[in-house]
C-alpha cells in the first residue's frame, strides 16, 4: 500500500474498495512509529487511531452516512486544541495543558470522519521559522534531515512530507505555513483572514494569523478548504465563504490571467541564487500556461518584516500574558512571594525566542515608545494594505519566491535573530494585508526543496487554487526517500 | 475640584458581555458561572454581547453623550490574580472617539456636569480575603463575575462640593433604573472613585469607597486633609489614596498605581461595531419615558403637587405601579396612595421583593373609596394586609371588616358615646365649631377608621346643635 498518495486519491480509493480506512491507518501508524524517531514530527499521537479507523469501515460496510474524510488520518499543529488531549504549543508552559474543548476546524473535521492522527511539533508558541525553539526539540527536514523544515509548523510540514499523514493543518502569523510547505517541498495555504475560524486556535499574534491547510497536492488543500471555511459564531472575525467549492473547476488554468511579480521579493541581495533560478524556471512556467507576466514594485514591502516583528510582539505580550505559572505551567512554588515578583520568576519558563517577543511586545506598546513604534507600525500595514489593493486592479496574482533561502542547517540562524527574521520577507505581507497566499513546491535542487509563493486579492482562494494547480502540473517533484 | 469614576453593572442583562454565561453572578456558588471564555482559556475568542452595546448606548443617550461613528475594543494589559487573561479588554478614546459615548452633559440643581466618556468593559472577578485585605494569610479568587457587563462613565471635575456628589449619584442611579438597565440598589451594582484636588493642585484618586454615603464623607475628608495641607504650606502629593471605612480617613496606597502604564493595544478579535443611524433610532424608540419628562406630564396632565411628581416620578418602582394602576379619573388618588400610605410598605429592597402587591390593587381601592365602600384610611389599612399577604381588595374588605360605617344609626351609638366621654370638648365644640374636628377624630379611633367622615361630622354638628 502507497502512503503517498494524494487525499483525493484516499477518498477514491476507500469509495471503490481497494482501499479500507483501517488498513491505511494502521499502515499509518506503523510508519509513523518507524520514523519518528528520526523525524519527531509528532508531540503527542492519537493512540486510538486505529479503533477509530475500524469504527469507520463498519459504518462504510453497512451502508450508514459517513463523512467526506472517510478516516482519512490528518495532523495537528500543537497550537490548535483538541477536547480532552494535551494542547502543548511546544512550551514548558503548556507541557500538560489539556483543552476543554476542541477547535472549530477540529470539530468540523472530525465531523466529517477525519481521522486526528497526532498533534504536530512547533516552535515554541509558534514563534519561529525552523522548530528549532520546540521545547520537545526539533522536527527535521524529511528530504534531508541535518536540514531544519521550516516553522513554525515545521511538524505539520513534516508529518505530510513524511508520509505520516495525509493533510494537516498549521497556523499561519507570517509564513508558518508557507515557510514550513516550502522548506518541506509539500503545498500550504495562508487563507483570507477570516475565512478559518481561529476558535480554539492559541494566539500569538491574532488580528493577522489564520489556521491554514497543508498537502502534499493543491487539490488537497482545496478538498480541506471546502469543509473548514466560513463563518463561525465562536469567532466574530471570520467572515461568509458562501460555500465555495475550491475543488470543482481547480483545473481551469489561467490562460490569459495577469501575474505581477514582486520585484522587492524577487531579486536582490538578500535572494539565494538557487532559489532566485528556481522561481526564474516558474515564472517560465508561468509564460507557457499563457499567462501574462510583468513586474511590479511594492516599495513599502521593504518596511514588512520591521512592521511585522511591532505589530506581532505587540500582541503577543498581550496574549501570553495569561500564561503567569499559576494558572498553567504552574510547577513553581508561589509560597512567599508578592504576586508580581512571582510572575517575574515564573515566566522564565518561556523559552529564548518566546521570552525575547514578550520583551519587545512589553516594550513597542508602552507609554512614551508608542507612537515611534506601534502606531508607525499601524501606519505602514495600512499603507502596505492600499499598494496591495491597487496592485490588484492590474493583476490576478502576485508571486515571488516563498522563502528567499534555501532550508538551511540546524543552528545556522538561532544565534542570529536578525538574519532569521529576514527569511520572512517574502511571507509576511499576505499576513499584513490579509490576502490569501499559497505556497508550491516547485524543484528540488541538490536535494533541498525550493516553492514558489502565488498572492491573490481577498478571498480568491479559488482562482488562487487554480493558478496553483496549474503551476503544480508543470513540476516533476521525485518521490521522497526516507 | 472634584470629578468622579463610575462604575455601573447592566445588571439586567441576561448573559456576560463576551460570552453566555449569566451577567447575574450573584446566585452562583464561587467559580460555577465560568466557562473557557470568560476564564480566558487558550484559543477562546471573545463575542460581543450585543443587547450589552445597546443597553450602554441608552446610558449614552440619556446623559447627552454624543456617540461614536464605531466602536473599538481595547486591552488594558497588567498583572492582577483576578484578571484572568491579565488583560481587560475595555474602551479607549486616545486614537478618536470609539467609545460607548462622550462629551454628556447632566445638570443637577442649575449646575452642568459635564461627562467626559462613557466605555463598555468587563468586570473582573473578586477577590475574597481573610480578614483586613493588608492582613489577610489567603486570598481566594471567585470568578463567577470575570466578563460581567460594566459601564464607567467618567465626569469632568465639574463638582463643587460632595453634596453635589450625592445629588448627582442618586440622579443618576434613579436615571439607570428607570432605563432598566441595572438595579444599584443591588450590592457593588454601583461604585465610585473620586478625584479630588484643591485651587488647581495635584489631583488625587480616592478609591475602595464602599457606599454614596462614605463617598461624600471621603470627599469631605479629602477637602479638609489638601486645604490644612495647603494652609501649612505643605506640599500634596499626586497620588493614589484608599477609604479607611472604619477610621473613616484616607490613606496613601503607597502603590504605583498612578505610574501603571497599560500599554493598550486594539483588541482585534473584536470587529469595529458601525453604529448606524438605523440602530440608534431604534435604540432611541425602545428607550423608557425620562424621568424630568414624566415628572413634567404627571404635573401638566393630572395637576399633580410638584413634590408627589417628583417622588413619584424619580423611582422606577413607584411610577412603573402608577403607570400600570391609573386612569384618567383617578390618577391623583393612585398618586396619593402610593406617595403617602403605601411608601413607608416598600421603601427598601427586601420589602419590594417580598410585597405582594400588583398594580390592580391600587385601582381597585381607589375604587372602594369613590364609591364610598371603604374609606380613605381603611385604605391605608388594607394595604398593609395586600402587602403582606396579595389577597384581592374585596376579600380583603370583607373578611377583615374594613368596610365604611355609614349607617346613621350605628354610627349615631358611637357618637353619643363620645359626646357622654368628652364632655369638655363638647363644650368646646359648641364655642368654637372648628373643635369638633377632635370629636370626629375619636369616633375614627373608635371605628378603626372605618366610619364615614362626612356623616360623622353631619350627626356630631345636628346632636351637639341639639
Amino acid at each position: 500500500m502507497n502512503l503517498a498518495i494524494s487525499a483525493i486519491d484516499y477518498i477514491s480509493g476507500i469509495k471503490n474498495g481497494s482501499l479500507t480506512a483501517e488498513e491505511f491507518v494502521a499502515k499509518t501508524v506503523e510508519h509513523i512509529k518507524k520514523h519518528e524517531p528520526k523525524l519527531h514530527a509528532f508531540i503527542s499521537l492519537n493512540e486510538n487511531a486505529v479503533e477509530q479507523a475500524r469504527q469507520i469501515d463498519k459504518k462504510i460496510k453497512s451502508g450508514q452516512n459517513v463523512g467526506e474524510f472517510y478516516g482519512m488520518p490528518i495532523s495537528i499543529k500543537d497550537n490548535i486544541c483538541i477536547k480532552g488531549g494535551k494542547t502543548t504549543c511546544a512550551s514548558k508552559m503548556l507541557e500538560n495543558y489539556i483543552s476543554p474543548y476542541d477547535a472549530t476546524v477540529v470539530s468540523k473535521l472530525k465531523s466529517q470522519d477525519a481521522i486526528i492522527i497526532g498533534k504536530t511539533n512547533l516552535d515554541e508558541f509558534a514563534m519561529g521559522v525552523a522548530t528549532e525553539f520546540s521545547a520537545f526539540g526539533p522536527s527535521k527536514n524529511p528530504w534531508n534531515t541535518d536540514y531544519v523544515p521550516g516553522g513554525s509548523s515545521g511538524g505539520s510540514a513534516v508529518s505530510v512530507a513524511g508520509l505520516e499523514s495525509v493533510l494537516s493543518l498549521g497556523s499561519d502569523t507570517g509564513g508558518s505555513v508557507r515557510n514550513p510547505a516550502s522548506f518541506c517541498s509539500i503545498v500550504g495555504l495562508k487563507p483570507t483572514y477570516g475565512l478559518i475560524s481561529r476558535h480554539g486556535l492559541i494566539s500569538y499574534a491574532n488580528s493577522i494569523e489564520q489556521i491554514g491547510p497543508m498537502g502534499r497536492k493543491v487539490e488537497d488543500v482545496a478538498l480541506v478548504l471546502n469543509h473548514i471555511a466560513g463563518k463561525d459564531m465562536y469567532d466574530p472575525t471570520t467572515i461568509d465563504s458562501q460555500n465555495q467549492d475550491y475543488l470543482t473547476g481547480i483545473n481551469s488554468g489561467i490562460t490569459g490571467k495577469k501575474i505581477g511579480i514582486i520585484k522587492e521579493m524577487s531579486s536582490g541581495a538578500g535572494l539565494d541564487s538557487t532559489v532566485e533560478s528556481v522561481f526564474r524556471n516558474a515564472v517560465s512556467s508561468f509564460e507557457k500556461l499563457g499567462a501574462k507576466i510583468e513586474e511590479i514594485s511594492l516599495d513599502m514591502v521593504e518596511y514588512t518584516v520591521a512592521t511585522y516583528y511591532v505589530l506581532t510582539t505587540a500582541e503577543a505580550g498581550s496574549n501570553l500574558s495569561r500564561y503567569d505559572n499559576l494558572r498553567y505551567g504552574y510547577d513553581l512554588d508561589s509560597e512567599g512571594y508578592e504576586f508580581k515578583s512571582y510572575i517575574s520568576k515564573a515566566r522564565r519558563n518561556f523559552g529564548p525566542e518566546v521570552t525575547r517577543r514578550m520583551m519587545l511586545g512589553g516594550f513597542v506598546p508602552s507609554a512614551g515608545f508608542a507612537g515611534k513604534y506601534l502606531l508607525k507600525a499601524l501606519k505602514v500595514k495600512n499603507k502596505l494594505k492600499k499598494q496591495i489593493q491597487s496592485a490588484f486592479k492590474n493583476f490576478d496574482f502576485l508571486i515571488s519566491p516563498t522563502v528567499p533561502v534555501l532550508p538551511f542547517k540546524f543552528g545556522e540562524k538561532i544565534d542570529d535573530p536578525l538574519a532569521m527574521y529576514l527569511a520572512d520577507i517574502n511571507t509576511v505581507t499576505a499576513n499584513l494585508t490579509g490576502v490569501p497566499a499559497i505556497s508550491i513546491p516547485y524543484e528540488i535542487r541538490n536535494g533541498l526543496p525550493v516553492g514558489v509563493q502565488i498572492h491573490a486579492n481577498n478571498l480568491q482562494e479559488k482562482q488562487l487554487l487554480q493558478a496553483g494547480y496549474a503551476l503544480q502540473s508543470t513540476t516533476k517533484i521525485p518521490e521522497i526517500r526516507l | 475640584m472634584i470629578g468622579l469614576e463610575i462604575h455601573c453593572q447592566l445588571t439586567k442583562l441576561e448573559s456576560k458581555l463576551f460570552c453566555t454565561c449569566k451577567a447575574n453572578y450573584r446566585e452562583f456558588e464561587p467559580n460555577t458561572n465560568i466557562c473557557p471564555t470568560c476564564m480566558g482559556m487558550p484559543g477562546t475568542l471573545p463575542r460581543l454581547n450585543k443587547k450589552a452595546v445597546e443597553k450602554a448606548t441608552m446610558i449614552a443617550m440619556a446623559l447627552n453623550c454624543h456617540t461614536p461613528e464605531r466602536l473599538g475594543f481595547f486591552r488594558k494589559n497588567y498583572f492582577y490574580p483576578d484578571l484572568p487573561k491579565n488583560f481587560q479588554i475595555t474602551q479607549l478614546n486616545m486614537y478618536g472617539p470609539t467609545s460607548i459615548g462622550d462629551q454628556g452633559k447632566v445638570t443637577v440643581e442649575g449646575k452642568d456636569i459635564r461627562i467626559r466618556r462613557i466605555q463598555l468593559e468587563e468586570d473582573p472577578g473578586r477577590l475574597i480575603y481573610e480578614g483586613a485585605s493588608e492582613k489577610t494569610a489567603i486570598t481566594l479568587v471567585d470568578y463567577n463575575r470575570a466578563g460581567t457587563p460594566l459601564v464607567e462613565i467618567v465626569t469632568e471635575p465639574d463638582f463643587d462640593n460632595p453634596r453635589q456628589v450625592r445629588i448627582f449619584l442618586n440622579v443618576l442611579s434613579d436615571l439607570l433604573e428607570n432605563l432598566g438597565v441595572s438595579d444599584p440598589s443591588l450590592e457593588g451594582a454601583m461604585r465610585a472613585d473620586a478625584n479630588v484636588s484643591v485651587d488647581g493642585g495635584p489631583r488625587v484618586e480616592v478609591k475602595n469607597i464602599g457606599s454614596f454615603h462614605d463617598l461624600e464623607k471621603a470627599i469631605h475628608f479629602e477637602l479638609t486633609r489638601q486645604q490644612s495641607l495647603k494652609e501649612r504650606g505643605i506640599e500634596i502629593s499626586q497620588e493614589t489614596r484608599h477609604w479607611d471605612d472604619k477610621r473613616k480617613i484616607t490613606i496613601s496606597s503607597r502603590s504605583k498605581e498612578e505610574d501603571e502604564d497599560y500599554r493598550y493595544i486594539l483588541e482585534g478579535d473584536i470587529p469595529w461595531v458601525i453604529m448606524d443611524d438605523s440602530s440608534i433610532h431604534q435604540w432611541r424608540q425602545k428607550m423608557p419615558e425620562s424621568i424630568s419628562s414624566k415628572k413634567e406630564r404627571y404635573i401638566s396632565k393630572y395637576s399633580m403637587p410638584p413634590q408627589v411628581a417628583d417622588v413619584l416620578s424619580s423611582d422606577k418602582y413607584y411610577s412603573d405601579l402608577f403607570e400600570q394602576a391609573h386612569n384618567e379619573s383617578n390618577a391623583k388618588e393612585i398618586a396619593n396612595l402610593i406617595t403617602t400610605d403605601l411608601m413607608g410598605l416598600v421603601d427598601t429592597r427586601e420589602k419590594r421583593e417580598q410585597s405582594k402587591l400588583i398594580p390592580k390593587h391600587l385601582s381597585d381601592l381607589i375604587g372602594m373609596v369613590n364609591s364610598g365602600k371603604v374609606t380613605r384610611s381603611s385604605a391605608k389599612n388594607a394595604l398593609q394586609e395586600i402587602v403582606k399577604t396579595g389577597k384581592s381588595v374585596s376579600d380583603i374588605i370583607s373578611s377583615t371588616g374594613l368596610a365604611k360605617i355609614a349607617d346613621e344609626y350605628e354610627l349615631g351609638k358611637i357618637i353619643d358615646e363620645v359626646i357622654s366621654q368628652e364632655s369638655i370638648a363638647v363644650q368646646q365644640a359648641k364655642e368654637n365649631p372648628q373643635t369638633i374636628n377632635y370629636l370626629v377624630g375619636k369616633v375614627m379611633q373608635k371605628t378603626k377608621g372605618k366610619a364615614d367622615p362626612a356623616i360623622t361630622l353631619k350627626l356630631f354638628k345636628e346632636k351637639i346643635k341639639t
